[in-house]
């Protein structure tokens, strides 16, 4: 099978996870309320299950810089917050050579 | 038209929908590309031709599917044991796909269809969070969409020109724009119910994942 051919099946694997979930849903039509409940959890759920790894692998400044944009984001707008964060994160690494 | 979920501000018209769309993917665009330019370098690296860096880039249009793919063909390995990593490295997206089923009531079919092409991680937050505010149209979804494939596209063949000369993306913060940004999301929902609950849980969750069995899979148990 030559490369092409994989980089189609991955790319038709690929979409058919992001179909895929959505073609379900539909297909059993009305959801349950638990069901429901459990998808409104999803994007909490699934963006933390991204970092927390991140966090605890990561060197210490990355998870201090992550912490600190949570608590910002309290407060702050999503941009501004983002951008303190990697400022604090850039002056950690390369001004105080955390 | 199927209705629209209570939104609480008046509806934008198309042409602030796709300002909004473009406005909001900036700063996404800046945190994306650097992957892009390096998986132009790091596939020619591996033996891919321009032609096949682009046209992953092109038809994947997912970093992690990339990365996984190129990864594994350079290790000799059998066709379906790549898909099966391919597939687990987007086994999140079926869950983003499902919990999208309840905000795409504004979509055609055909613009659905083209829809699922464009998920990838922060499409789905700004969805979500979009749909939160004051409702998803698909002027948004595409402008914001179309923007981020286009750019992708776009560093892609920057890197296969010119990846011999860049750097490490950690020299300037950027390795780390993707999860702030990601938390940011994350406790913009605080006022959910039960928001405390699901966070812990789902974090304990992936970190057990995480250690005991390895990733991509923390991310499925996790959510």
């Amino acid at each position: 099978m030559s490369t092409v051919h994989i980089i189609l099946l991955c790319a038709l694997v690929t979409y058919g996870s992001r179909a895929g979930g959505y073609l379900v849903m539909s297909y059993f039509g009305q959801v349950h309320h638990r069901v429901m409940a459990g998808l409104n959890a999803v994007p909490i759920a699934v963006l933390s299950a991204l970092v927390a790894p991140q966090i605890v692998t990561g060197h210490w400044t990355d998870a201090a810089a992550i912490g600190l944009v949570c608590l910002m984001s309290l407060r702050l707008p999503l941009l501004p917050s983002v951008l303190l964060g990697v400022l604090s994160l850039v002056t950690m690494r390369s001004v105080l050579g955390l | 038209m199927s209705s629209v979920d209570s939104a609480p501000t008046p509806t934008p018209s198309l042409g602030k929908d796709i300002r909004d769309g473009v406005r909001d993917v900036v700063p996404i665009m800046l945190a994306v590309t650097p992957y892009a330019v390096v998986f132009g370098a790091f596939a020619l690296d591996r033996g891919l031709t321009p032609f096949e860096t682009l046209l992953a880039s092109i038809s994947i249009y997912g970093a992690a599917s990339q990365y996984a793919m190129v990864d594994l063909m350079g290790h000799d390995v059998p066709v379906w044991s790549i898909l099966l990593s391919v597939f687990a490295v987007n086994a999140r997206h079926v869950l983003y796909s499902a919990s999208l089923q309840p905000v795409l009531g504004q979509f055609s079919w055909s613009q659905k269809l083209a829809a699922f092409f464009l998920l990838v991680d922060p499409q789905y937050a700004s969805s979500h969070q979009r749909a939160h505010s004051t409702g998803l149209r698909p002027a948004y979804y595409f402008a914001y969409g179309l923007t981020l494939y286009l750019s992708w596209v776009g560093a892609n063949i920057l890197g296969i020109l010119f990846g011999g000369l860049i750097g490490e993306p950690s020299r300037f913060g950027l390795d780390l724009l993707l999860p702030m940004f990601f938390m940011c999301l994350v406790f913009g929902f605080r006022h959910k119910p039960r928001f405390a609950v699901i966070l812990g849980a789902s974090v304990a969750a992936a970190l057990a994942a995480f250690y005991l069995i390895g990733s991509p899979w923390h991310i499925t148990l996790g959510g």
